[in-house]
């Protein structure tokens, strides 16, 4: 089938996230949609898909132009969409979620849950799958979950699948896989539409590829073009694809973290006895796929969560903090950039003076008696606007009002105008753009350079083999290896499934 | 994330400490310092066809034996929990059912315990708090808090009342009960799912103004006028051949009123339709993951809508039970924080229809074990008594439930983009 977006625009109040686009995806290709966090192509997705409804243009399919009123009339017509963030229920199985919402039935609208499994399983053979249609989602990886999101599209016989960044939760041997269902999808005739912003995963499979830029198409390439050339049209100036880093010298222990073990919310053990160091001048990557224990790990450290058991110690330059509280830990040096800026780094209804005092607003440069002392605030918050390079009107701007890469950037300011002596940094570039990229990659190196021990706690693989001097990956709670920076990619995906050597 | 390490639950030790406790009281107070004298366990009534002789024990030597009993499972759970394992839901049952045949025992030294009378009467009790757990549970799950059960509960037992007086029909005064009630849930609805607001600030607004108009209401009508707008009597008890006359069992569910028959068939109808049949599923995907259900093609605010609004329709009978089907007219508030009881209902029974029917009887008995308690042995206190059925709540929430898990999408409104 083949698909055309006509002058597609789409605006939220003065932003216009998407502008005059116009595309069109031959049946049986795969079609990148290439560019940066922000970029609009979510958006473009959502209005093809009837979440949105576009201020101006329309869609075609096979030159008829269609009216969809909801995402109810885009599955009907042949669209299937792969989310970002599943849209799977997960206390639900995998044969009720994919027929979810056209659920074969017997009498009296009540479930044929045999019929609904025969589909499943049908599809996922066709495919070589591998689903078991009885499990819960909730019990299922990220990477078996995405499978069920696009047995769902084909069983409503999608002719056109779009798959919205679907690498970014998956493991490189994963992704692999995904290309060649891709690949596999294509040759059946399903035209495929890959939303990314990852150069190679465009390069090895797309047939053709559309960049967009601020909302608007800035041009189209083949999957032969340069990455440098892709990076460039992506940006909109050169880009810096390497970070200039010197050699590590890696001085005295700054943290030691031994055989300390951590409960997650549902009371399960997402840290399981884990041991290691970081040393002066020094990167430590903790790598691994979403969701095997870093976040908790990184809690942890932090004092948000406690040990689980007696035996886990943690210590910040010789000084045990494992039941230390955040504050304590703040206080013996140790800086925290959270994984979700919006709901753990920021109050986003603060101004950028505000968020910028948050974790020492109790400190004598903010305070005057006990008052806070505007005058000093200000002048902190403007210097800091300036030496970070925070894009704002003004310091009194709400951060809210900020785009990604600088609510970003107020963070890591916030973090590195302490004295500090560690740097946790978790996810640090997520959902940023490639200016802000570069920019929070320089500040990071600098740390280091200047002495701090720095454990990044990342999931993007570029970002890890771009930043580390060591890098140890994670799996279910464990440090499955530690290896060194040049360590090929294959080898730390084998990692990051947890096969170890 | 969901590919976290599945393994390594803490079970703890709540559940033996908890029990071991109790049966180390039971065994004390009620056996070796309990009460001197006889207890007959009534099977059957006078009246009843099929007779089965009572049960005659020594109050104390009841107290002692379940003491032991209770402590052996206790010793169980005790070993469970060292398996890391939990204690499995029915155990515990059977644990609450012999500490509930030790207080009965206890109370009633001398004399005897009427079982039909207290299960019926408990069950009788019971219906309202069941239906207005069922609106609850309609409405909770596609994910709409109903805090307003208890200004549903009162519009239909007013309604019930009045339409039934006035008319003479009990059909029309049920009928206009339910369909008040559902109206009652319409306003809830609109303006949770078109104007977003907070669910349970229009609850508690709703449960204030239906308290509010019926007070004014009686105080200035029924009151005056109460042989014609607030005398509808009550409904007929329906014997069911044969079935009624089943041993113990036949009293207590098939000598009925209509009200508790229908509560009876409706706790399992919900259950079907919810984890069944293509609406339930549709229902419950509401309730967890909107968007999800609506990237499939599903109307969120309509499914919730019509949700919500049979819920209330449901609790307007609650309503019709307390009147035409128990206390025969209409008394201020006489919803008396039954409401409040269902949602607490709802969240014990973990969303789930058959469990919070059976957390509404728990409450039940507990109402008719302080009126018994206090005809059979004055001398007790007793608030004391009313305490031990919340007591056993409590232990069951905190010790065998575990947590529970709401709806993931409660409460939250569904904001298409």
């Amino acid at each position: 089938m083949k698909l055309e977006l006509c002058g597609i625009t789409k605006r939220f109040g003065a932003l216009v996230a998407n502008d005059a686009i116009d595309l069109v995806i031959e049946p049986g290709e795969i079609h990148a949609l290439l560019g940066e966090n922000g970029a609009g192509k979510s958006t473009l997705m959502n209005v093809l898909y009837g979440l949105y409804t576009a201020d101006e243009g329309h869609i075609e399919l096979d030159g008829v132009k269609q009216n969809f009123s909801g995402p109810g009339d885009a599955m009907a017509a042949g669209i299937g969409m792969v989310h970002q963030h599943f849209m799977l229920i997960p206390v639900f199985t995998v044969a009720e979620n994919v027929a979810l919402g056209h659920e074969p039935t017997k009498a009296l609208g009540i479930m044929d849950l045999a019929t609904a499994r025969k589909n499943v399983i049908e599809i996922s053979d066709r495919f070589g799958f591998n689903v078991d249609p009885d499990a819960l989602i909730e019990d299922l990886p990220v990477g078996v979950q995405q499978r069920v999101e696009i047995i769902k599209a084909l069983s409503r016989d999608a002719k056109v699948l779009v798959l919205d960044e679907p690498t970014a939760v998956l493991t490189p041997q994963e992704t692999d896989e995904l290309m060649e269902i891709m690949r596999q999808l294509a040759k059946s005739g399903t035209s495929i539409v890959f939303i990314t912003h990852k150069l190679r995963e465009v390069k090895a499979v797309a047939d053709r590829i559309t960049v967009i830029r601020l909302g608007k198409v800035v041009g189209t390439a083949q999957p032969d073009a340069s990455t440098s050339e892709l990076a460039s049209l992506m940006v909109g100036r050169e880009v810096m694809l390497t970070v200039d880093k010197k050699l590590a010298t890696p001085g005295k222990v700054v943290l030691e973290v031994d055989h300390v073990s951590v409960l997650d919310d549902r009371l399960q053990k997402a840290v399981n006895d884990v041991s290691f160091q970081v040393h002066e001048g020094e990167i430590l990557a903790l790598a691994g796929v979403q969701g095997n224990g870093q976040t908790e790990l990184a809690e942890f450290l932090l004092g948000l969560r406690k040990p689980w058991g007696k035996e886990g110690k943690s210590s910040l330059n010789g000084k045990e903090i494992t039941n230390a509280t955040v504050r304590q830990s703040l206080d013996s040096g140790l800086g925290f950039i959270p994984e979700d800026r919006k709901t753990d780094g920021l109050v986003s209804e603060f101004s950028i003076a505000e968020n910028l005092m948050l974790n020492s607003s109790y400190k004598s440069r903010f305070t005057k008696g006990l008052n806070i002392n505007f005058a000093a605030r200000k002048k902190i918050a403007n210097e800091l606007i300036e030496e970070f390079d925070v894009r704002t009107p003004s310091a009194e701007t709400p951060a809210s009002k900020l785009s990604g890469g600088n609510q970003q950037k107020v963070v890591v300011a916030r973090e590195l105008s302490r004295e500090i002596k560690l740097l946790i940094a978790s996810q640090p570039t997520r959902g940023v753009d490639v200016g802000s990229i570069e920019f929070i990659h320089e500040r990071i190196i600098a740390e280091r350079d200047a002495g701090k021990a720095v454990v990044l706690i990342s999931t993007e693989l570029d970002e890890v083999l771009a930043l580390a001097d060591r890098i140890a990956v994670m799996y279910r709670g464990k440090i499955v290896g530690v290896v060194g920076p040049t360590t090929s990619r294959e080898d730390l995906g084998k990692l990051m499934a947890g096969v170890t050597a | 994330m969901s590919n976290t390490v599945a393994t390594e639950v803490k079970v703890g030790f709540k559940s033996p400490i908890v029990m071991g406790s109790i049966g180390l009281l039971t065994i004390v107070f009620m056996g070796f310092l309990g009460r001197e004298g006889m207890v007959g366990f009534e099977i059957s009534r006078r009246q009843d066809v099929i007779q089965v002789p009572a049960l005659d024990i020594d109050s104390s030597t009841l107290g002692i034996i379940s003491g032991v009993l209770m402590l052996a499972i206790s010793g169980f759970s005790l070993y469970r929990s060292m398996q890391n394992q939990k204690t499995p839901i029915w155990v515990s049952s059977i644990y609450g059912l012999i500490g509930v045949t030790a207080l009965l025992g206890w109370l009633a030294a001398e004399g005897t315990v009427p079982i039909a009378f207290i299960a019926g009467t408990a069950l009788v009790l019971a219906v309202p708090i069941i239906l207005g757990a069922m609106a609850g549970i309609m409405s909770e799950r596609v994910g709409i808090t109903n805090i307003a059960i208890e200004g549903q509960l009162l519009t239909g037992a007013f309604m019930a009342a009045v339409v039934s007086s006035i008319t003479k029909s009990y059909l029309l005064g049920t009928l206009s009960a339910m369909f008040a009630a559902a109206l009652l849930s319409m306003v809830l609805a609109v303006f949770s799912i078109k104007f977003l607001a907070q669910q349970i600030i229009v609850g508690v607004v709703l449960n204030v103004l239906v308290i509010g108009i019926t007070n004014f209401l009686y105080q200035q009508w029924l009151t005056e006028d109460a042989e014609n707008v607030n005398f509808p009597g009550t409904l007929d008890i329906i014997r069911i051949p044969v079935l009624s006359d089943i041993p113990l069992l036949g009293p207590i569910f098939f000598e009925n009123r209509i009200t508790v028959f229908l509560a009876i068939l409706i706790v399992p109808t919900i259950w079907f339709v919810l984890f069944k049949t293509r609406l339930g599923l549709r229902a419950r995907a509401v309730g967890e993951h909107p968007l999800a259900a609506d990237t499939v093609g599903i109307g969120v605010g309509r499914t919730r809508f019509w949700w919500v609004t049979i819920g209330g329709s449901i609790a307007g009978l609650g309503g019709a039970a307390l009147t035409i089907g128990n206390a025969g007219a209409f008394g201020r508030e006489m919803s008396g924080g039954f409401g409040f009881i269902a949602l607490a209902v709802v969240i014990l029974g973990r969303w789930h229809p058959i469990s919070a029917a059976l957390a509404a009887l728990l409450f039940g008995f507990s109402i008719i074990l302080r009126v018994w308690a206090n005809q059979v042995s004055p001398g007790i206190p007793t608030d004391f008594i009313t305490m031990v059925p919340y007591l056993v709540t409590i232990i069951a929430v905190v010790g065998f439930v575990g947590q529970s898990r709401p709806p993931k999408a409660l409460a939250v409104p569904y904001v298409k983009g």
